[in-house]
């Protein structure tokens, strides 16, 4: 059955975006969470839904749609957040519920169908292709290429800001880089997950990690591992009872967190009962 | 003496209304200045033009590039819960611009240990900042301002979190430091540092500086600066009536 089940392209193509999705989301959801910008993460992907939208109604691709949406709403919310009088997590509701009004309104007046709304809100893993796994590929070397070389830097940068920047540290513009990079992460998911649903690629495996570690290098490979596990668990649980993989992935993930912790919380009471007081 | 900053006519507000006027300050080589002033007169808004984080309405800061400003800032700011050890927060200290990618050598180790001797904390070196009490992560940050041997050392607020055992080592530290380096010590509490700094700055809209640390009640009346005393132990202190703004 193995076998089998390894023998379909789709499955290849799922497998492989398993994998590049798990490290690009191991490394951008430690800096979403690390940085607490869960929130407008979920601004940027529902917002980048009205791009999505546009796409349907112009006729050309709904993703690189969804891109220009997603980067303009990050790069935003990074621009407005540079002011205090602005209440941020208003403004993130806003761009939020806007994205997606926009959409639909869009999608409603583009001729025809959209046949494929489904798959953009919930995801679908088995339906990614070789051009698909090329943008993967493409965005998972842009963000190590920015990680790797620069990863104490944006450690710095996320921890203590005003410190990084009376280091005279280019601060703003890492910052920009970091919200796009973000941006583009969620949508590039959308197809593996859906806009509903991306956001918890880039928070539960980190969540998981942080049960075990709080040193951000190991935090991120972690939620590599985590991420990976649970792409898997989930496409295998997608592939035999045959429910939407998108869902499969999320539930799988949770259950692994919830492990997660079950087992943390046994080793801390035979911590406790070993050393009494 | 060599000067190392200047602030000339610095003019600053966050909304419509100022919140400084006019304030000029020169800080030279080996100075040792107590930055006092009530809570809300200006005092860490000057820190953060100071330090470039804010720009001024009106006004000069000059700050050569090759001045290099250790900070302080007040703790609350930031993240405790984030996942860093106290060793990484230390070393972070070294970021400059220029060596964005650099790695961590062996000497960055070293100093980093040298510097949590010196603050008291090399046996917390592996734990993550969030484990720690407030007046710990007071140290551990005094590390971070100390261990890029910094030009002037800006502390805003520096005892508000930490006992009063470390408190006196601080001043200590901090007289020993100051061999070298310019220190602009922020406090609303003027009881405890008007022993070690050589001279006042008082901020309450303006700035008046007061070229030694004898400080009167006249003075103090007159630059309509009204500060907080509080302090711990048997020294003797007087409370000053608050002006009307």
């Amino acid at each position: 059955m193995i076998a089998q089940f390894l023998s379909y392209t789709f499955i290849q193509n799922a497998l492989l975006a398993s994998l590049i999705g798990a490290i690009t989301a191991g490394i951008i959801g430690t800096y979403v969470v690390s940085r607490r910008m869960v929130f407008i993460t979920g601004g940027i992907t529902h917002a980048s839904f009205g791009g999505l939208g546009l796409g349907f109604f112009l006729g050309i691709n709904p993703l690189a749609g969804a891109a220009v949406f997603g980067l303009i709403s990050g790069l935003g919310v990074e621009y407005l957040s540079k002011y205090q009088k602005i209440r941020e997590d208003s403004v993130i509701a806003m761009i939020w519920s806007l994205g997606m009004a926009v959409g639909i309104i869009f999608i409603s007046l583009a001729p025809g169908y959209a046949p494929n709304l489904m798959s953009y809100l919930f995801g679908n893993i088995l339906s990614v292709s070789r051009s698909d796994l090329v943008v993967m590929s493409g965005l998972m070397v842009l963000v190590l290429a920015i990680f790797i070389p620069f990863f104490r830097l944006i450690q710095y940068i996320t921890f203590d800001e005003d410190f990084a920047r009376t280091s005279r540290a280019p601060v703003s513009l890492f910052k920009y880089i970091l919200a796009g990079l973000v941006a583009l992460t969620a949508v590039v998911y959308i197809r593996v997950a859906g806009i509903i649903l991306v956001l918890s690629l880039l928070t539960i495996p980190q969540n998981t990690a942080l049960i075990f570690s709080n040193n951000l290098k190991r935090i991120i490979f972690l939620s590599i591992g985590i991420g990976f596990a649970g792409s898997l668990t989930g496409l295998i649980l997608s592939y035999t009872l045959n429910i939407p993989s998108g869902a499969a992935i999320i539930f799988s993930l949770v259950l692994i967190y919830l492990l997660a912790s079950g087992v943390k919380s046994v080793i801390r009471t035979r911590e406790r009962k070993t050393r009494p007081g | 003496m060599e000067k190392l900053i200047e602030l000339r006519d610095i003019t600053f507000g966050y909304g419509t209304e100022p919140v400084i006027e006019k304030a000029n300050l020169e800080i030279f080589k080996k100075d040792f200045i107590g930055m006092i002033g009530p809570n809300g007169g200006g005092k860490s808004t000057l820190i953060r033009i100071i330090l470039g984080l804010l720009e001024p309405w009106k006004g000069i800061v000059s700050v050569p590039a090759s001045v290099n400003i250790g900070y302080l800032p007040q703790y609350q700011n930031f993240d405790n819960r984030f996942p860093i050890s106290v060793e990484e927060v230390v070393l972070s200290g070294l970021l400059k611009k220029g060596k964005l990618t650099s790695r961590v050598t062996r000497d960055d180790k070293l100093k980093a240990r040298e510097v949590l001797e010196k603050v008291g904390m090399l046996t917390f070196s592996r734990r993550s900042i969030g484990e720690l009490s407030g007046g710990q992560m007071q140290r551990v940050f005094i590390g971070r301002a100390l261990i890029s041997d910094p030009d002037l050392l800006i502390l805003d607020e520096p005892v508000t979190y930490v006992d009063n055992r470390f408190e006196h080592e601080l001043y200590e530290l901090l007289e020993a430091i100051n061999q070298e380096t310019a220190i602009l010590l922020v406090s609303h509490d003027v009881g405890q540092i008007l022993s070690s700094v050589k001279t006042i700055a008082c901020v309450n809209h303006y700035l008046h500086y007061h070229p030694d640390n004898q400080l009167t009640e006249q003075i103090l009346e007159s630059y309509n600066c009204p500060i907080d005393l509080i302090t711990h132990g048997h020294v003797p202190h007087r409370v000053l009536h608050t002006h009307p703004s």
